[in-house]
């Protein structure tokens, strides 16, 4: 059982126009097992909240704490934090020239245990990982994300997040730019993640669309960098139908 | 990392790529006085647009010295579809794929009492192995000859080692419909100095693949220039170096695309670490008035791993018509890309691995292109080794 607590949080930016606050007093705590859906309009703080609890050194947090089962995040570094058991699946995974997929993923699963995963058991794992989000085995010897597609490069998340077996999983916007094939093969994906693993899950998005296939325990509603309403899988439904307008009324955000 | 790509400039016929201000003459690069008289070059100043770059007072010898023109040593595995042969100064394959154009090939060619030619015949893919070790560091001269027959397929790899001061010349010929990988592996000792000026000709529907790993060497400067002579003519330049503290590793690459629908990429990617740790690279590519529906594509792209290192990177492109099918041309010296390593570490993968892993990355990508598992695990094995060396920060 391990719970990721977030408390307080204030999380700003350096722009060319000066510090910039994004996130003003965020509060958020997530147990394994759990799936939280954070929604909210564009600009929001919804990534920057899944950046900071990544490491991400493009921001800064001015006060309050993250902590897993109480151990202070803040101070981890970035690879610190995902061997501590934090996993964030990208909204835009980068393309990394010359590095196979099947050498990144030996690589870290060798540095999240400390020692390099038996062969054979491994290769077999990977073979299971991909075929069940119905990648090619071929995407193996390929450089990582180069030359996927929108939908190839989320499924290559799922199969790390499948593969490095996280604690706490932060899915930041995964179902964007996804076709309704693909949104449920993630979707399956991440389901199956959460069934065999316990994996707690923050499962940031813009759209109600994926919470048909990944049922939320708990929403939030992000507006202008903190939680403007709290409820269950039913708060969901009523944005569905009513948008984030009336969250907005005389901001700015577009 | 910041990156340049751009596409085709408004090609127009005889329209010239550098604009007014530029450093670069008025001359189209096809137009540069060659010779195989050493006498026929003007005396080396080092200011020079060919010179500018490169620490000429190191290699004096080289350019202006008595060398020792007799065979260098060179091993060859024998195999079948390929001969090999030291023909005299007569031999009429001499010059046939091209002619110095600077005083150190010039002094070479002058200087060099017999050809080693390599030719490979077979319609069966082979690689031949040419081990090329000096046995000391006298000033010496060569001429190599590397051609594939008709149809030929193969790959033959020059291996570089010993404490060499070598200035050389190699021709290379793709004739029709051949299929060729030629690749120069520079593993010199720390000390050694090496010139080398390559000449290729790709005939009718042939391939060449051009590949130059630079990794040891004080100085080292390979120059390839490879014409596009025959329609459908295909050429592919590769190169990679990692250049140390105190090393100069320098390219001057030309691909003059002759025939119409003929294509070249262009790729160097290089990593610089330690003082003093310094690369050129110059990518000419010229496309001729009749050479209609070119597909041309340079890029260069230097990883920068510590404090006092010097890339320079330096594109070139002329067109002479307006009727290709592209042209273009990219090049970028930088860092680390934070949002690399940002991924990386985010699955749990530490800094230091992370950066390892970024950097030979960048550098394999070429490796992956050459098409010849033996000697991309051998690369390998030689790039962990320069990383293994090095503090990456």
């Amino acid at each position: 059982m391990s719970t990721l607590e977030i408390r307080d949080l204030h999380v700003s930016i350096e722009t060319d126009q000066g510090v910039k606050p994004i996130l003003r007093g965020v509060d958020l705590t997530i147990n394994s097992g759990e799936t939280h859906a954070i929604m909210g309009p564009n600009g929001s703080g919804k990534s920057t909240l899944a950046y900071t609890i990544a490491g991400h050194p493009r921001y800064t947090v001015d006060s309050g704490t993250i902590t897993l089962d109480g151990e202070n995040v803040l101070e981890m570094s970035i690879d610190e934090r995902a061997r501590a058991g934090l996993f964030l699946a990208m909204q835009y995974p980068v393309e990394i020239p010359g590095v196979t997929v099947s050498n990144f993923l030996r690589t870290a699963k060798t540095a999240l245990d400390g020692e390099a995963p038996p062969l054979r058991s491994w290769i077999k794992e990977l073979k299971g990982s991909m075929e069940a989000l119905r990648m090619d085995s071929s995407f193996a010897e390929r450089n990582v994300n180069e030359g996927f597609s929108g939908g190839e490069k989320k499924r290559h998340e799922i199969v790390q997040l499948e593969l490095l077996k996280p604690k706490i999983a932060v899915l930041d916007e995964t179902d964007s730019g996804l076709d309704v094939d693909a949104l449920k093969i993630v979707s399956e994906g991440v389901n199956r993640v959460k069934e065999n693993t316990g994996l707690g899950v923050l499962l940031i998005t813009h759209y109600t669309r994926i919470l048909r296939y990944i049922q939320p325990d708990f929403v939030h509603v992000f507006v202008d960098g903190r939680v403007a309403e709290e409820g269950g899988p039913e708060l969901a439904e009523r944005l569905e139908n009513e948008g984030y307008d009336r969250y907005l009324s005389g901001s700015t955000v577009g | 990392m910041t990156s340049a790509p751009s596409a085709a400039p408004e090609a127009a016929p005889l329209q010239h790529a550098h604009g007014p201000g530029s450093p670069v003459p008025v001359q189209t690069r096809s137009e540069r006085f060659a010779s195989a008289q050493h006498a026929d070059f003007p005396e080396v100043t080092g200011r020079e647009l060919e010179w500018r770059l490169t620490p000429v007072a190191s290699i004096r010898d080289l350019i202006d010295g008595p060398l020792d023109g007799s065979p260098f040593p060179a091993e060859v595995s024998p195999a079948a579809g390929v001969t090999v042969e030291w023909v005299g100064r007569d031999d009429a394959r001499i010059g046939s794929a091209g002619l110095a154009e600077e005083r150190a090939a010039a002094n070479a060619w002058s200087s060099s009492e017999r050809a080693l030619v390599v030719t490979l015949t077979g319609e069966e893919a082979i690689t031949v192995t040419v081990d090329r070790t000096a046995p000391d560091s006298t000033p010496r001269a060569a001429h190599t000859i590397i051609t594939a027959k008709p149809n030929a397929r193969g790959t033959v790899i020059i291996d570089h080692r010993g404490p060499a001061r070598l200035t050389e010349n190699v021709e290379i010929i793709a004739e029709q419909g051949s299929d060729l990988t030629v690749v120069s592996l520079q593993e010199w000792d720390d000390e050694a100095v090496h010139l080398s000026s390559h000449f290729g000709r790709v005939e009718r529907d042939a391939r060449l693949k051009h590949v130059v790993v630079s990794l040891g060497g004080a100085v080292v400067r390979v120059n390839p220039s490879v014409a596009l002579a025959g329609e459908g003519a295909d050429g592919q330049l590769l190169g990679l170096y990692f250049a140390d503290a105190g090393q100069h590793l320098e390219q001057r690459v030309y691909v003059h695309h002759i025939a119409p629908h003929t294509v070249s990429r262009v790729s160097y990617k290089g990593a610089l670490n330690g003082e003093g740790a310094r690369t050129v690279w110059v990518g000419d590519v010229l496309i001729g008035r009749e050479a209609t529906g070119t597909d041309s594509y340079e890029e260069n792209r230097n990883l920068v791993l510590s404090d006092g290192t010097r890339a320079d990177s330096i594109p070139n492109l002329e067109i002479e018509t307006g009727e290709i099918a592209g042209a273009g041309h990219a090049s970028a010296t930088g860092r680390f890309d934070d949002e690399h390593l940002f991924y990386l570490r985010a699955r749990g993968i530490d800094e230091q691995e992370a950066r390892r892993l970024v950097v030979l990355g960048f550098l394999l990508e070429i490796v992956q292109r050459i098409g010849n598992e033996a000697l991309e695990a051998r690369l390998l094995a030689l790039l962990e080794d320069e990383l293994a060396a090095v503090e990456v920060v």
